[in-house]
């Protein structure tokens, strides 16, 4: 590699800028626009004015509608996030620690859920609390119940579902945490006199917590930026932000109404990102692909 | 006691795995059942939804749609993702944590407002939904995932063998064909497949996308199920998973098998 010892190689400037021109492009730059629109002004459906006023924000901040649809996007996130880590903690240890010879089997299954589409894993759970579904077909046979009981449609599901679909990036991102944890150390601390409860808690638990951040970083970014999981198994009050954003765009065609209330999502989950980076920095995301 | 608590964990652990695979094996049992309803209870085996499924044209047209813009954003995505993850693995420049930062970003970006962002740039544009305004944006969310995959795979080359290549007389050009690209091969196939699946399996994003009558396979889902589960659904929902599990995992296995034979 002769040219190497130059002050500034050109090579990997080269190898980076159709990805960097395409982010910028499709990503930077349209981040900017919503900002621009989101000053412009609804005239009629699908038909807005160029124009420099708040009307759009100060609807956003003023009007109840809005607050409580937040309040429900943090609150639900809040939610989605603990219990997914409740539940994916203990399997994540599971995983890491067992001597078990089929391990692999075990961290395939974790992965084979990515591979299955989201959809149809979402509308898997019409058929365990559908009127149709599992539970009903199963209280009906047991001879609790006569008509099917209505177990769908509601907050409950709505959050089983995306713990569904986000326990396995829960899992994983503690998983690697884990497994680069010294294998000595547990034995290590009790030696030293630590039960096995206090050899967890103050080796163990406290190492995998980069894991156990990235997880619910991951899991909160997701669940407060959806909107498609509501739809499918929620009723009418279980909306979140970003069907607010569904409905403005898709439904009324409020361009600009549609672009203040991306912004505002991307400044309710960026302020949680960017705590997340001066807490923990972002390179702890990019292990579990490794 | 230690045993005891193991013995619970495991338990713990099988519960979970339960949790997350009993509702898909409940969709592909109930793809079979011969009832005209798309739930409980099951009232015998048949093959029935996969013939009417092969009749529905609007399914048919969408699967085709689905696998075309994941084929072509494969290709989009792992193209920019090898040429990016090249640069962080093979060089060593100023402002490569930043780099590397900038081409994750989009991961944390909600896709709503990703979705709305290229949109509204596009209306300024005046350019109208299509299927390369799809094409494009799903490329870009691709393209972080292929290039944390494809770079995982890329940091186990080692440069002998393409400094043996250059110090034999081959050319840069010459030794990338030769050398490099097929010891890349593996990390290209992980990121290409990567790429199809997650376009395969958008929704989020494709909704806002999409032109007017045109379906893809999530859409075309989401569609149906304004009413109920069909019956329909339920048998693509086990054409799809045969789809994007069986052909990875066969893959996989073939890769393992091929290796096996060869050395």
């Amino acid at each position: 590699m002769p040219s190497s010892e130059q002050s500034i190689d050109k090579r990997p400037w080269l190898l980076l800028s159709p990805s960097l021109l395409a982010i910028s492009l499709l990503v930077v730059i349209p981040m900017a626009f919503i900002l621009v629109y989101s000053f412009y002004e609804n005239i009629d459906l699908a038909v807005d004015r160029v124009a420099f006023q708040f009307g759009n924000w100060a609807e956003v901040a003023t009007d109840g509608y809005y607050r409580v649809a937040i309040w429900k996007t943090l609150r639900l996130s809040v939610i989605v996030t603990v219990l997914a880590a409740v539940l994916g903690y203990i399997p994540a240890y599971f995983i890491a620690m067992t001597k078990f010879r089929d391990k692999w089997l075990l961290l395939l299954l974790l992965i084979l859920p990515f591979w299955i589409s989201f959809i149809i894993r979402t509308l898997s759970w019409i058929h365990i609390f559908g009127n149709q579904g599992a539970l009903n077909g199963l209280f009906q046979l047991l001879g609790l119940t006569d008509a099917p009981l209505s177990l769908m449609y509601n907050e409950f599901t709505v959050i089983v579902g995306f713990i569904h679909v986000f326990l396995p990036y829960m899992i994983l991102n503690i998983y690697v945490s884990l497994e680069g944890i010294d294998k000595n150390l547990e034995p290590a601390a009790r030696t030293l006199g630590a039960t096995p409860w206090q050899a967890f808690r103050e080796v163990t638990l406290p190492l995998s917590l980069p894991g156990l951040a990235a997880g619910c970083l991951l899991v909160f970014v997701l669940t407060g930026g959806s909107y498609v999981t509501p739809l499918i198994l929620g009723g009418p009050s279980d909306f979140l932000f970003g069907n607010l954003i569904y409905d403005a765009i898709v439904t009324e065609l409020n361009w600009p109404m549609g672009a203040t209330l991306s912004f505002t999502l991307l400044l309710l989950l960026g302020l949680v990102v960017v705590v997340y980076s001066r807490l923990m920095g972002l390179n702890q995301l990019s292990k579990a692909f490794k | 006691m230690k045993l005891r608590v193991w013995t619970l964990l495991k338990t713990y652990t099988v519960l979970v795995y339960i949790f997350m695979f009993a509702p898909i094996a409940v969709v592909l049992v109930l793809a079979f059942n011969s009832s005209q309803f798309g739930g409980f209870p099951i009232e015998g085996f048949s093959f029935r939804w996969f013939v009417k499924l092969s009749e529905n044209e609007a399914i048919i047209r969408a699967l085709r749609t689905s696998i075309i813009l994941g084929a072509c954003t494969a290709v989009i995505a792992t193209t920019l993702g090898i040429l990016a993850a090249l640069a962080l693995v093979r060089y060593t420049f100023r402002g490569k944590d930043l780099i590397t930062t900038v081409l994750i970003a989009p991961v944390l970006v909600p896709e709503t407002v990703l979705a709305v962002g290229l949109l509204i740039f596009m209306r300024w544009l005046h350019v109208p939904r299509s299927f390369g305004l799809l094409l494009l944006g799903h490329s870009i969310i691709a393209l972080p995932f292929v290039v944390l995959v494809v770079q995982a795979r890329l940091t186990g080359i080692r440069r002998d063998y393409e400094e043996a290549a250059r110090s034999l007389g081959a050319n840069p050009l010459q030794t990338f064909f030769a050398v490099t690209f097929p010891l890349m091969l593996p990390a290209v196939f992980a990121g290409a497949l990567f790429a199809f699946t997650i376009s395969f399996d958008n929704i989020t994003a494709t909704i806002f996308w999409r032109p007017s009558g045109m379906e893809t396979v999530p859409t075309q889902i989401f569609g149906m199920l304004r009413n109920s589960v069909s019956p329909e659904i339920n048998a693509l929902g086990f054409v799809m998973i045969c789809i994007t599990v069986g052909v990875p995992l066969m893959a996989g296995a073939l890769a393992r098998y091929y290796m096996r034979n060869t050395k």
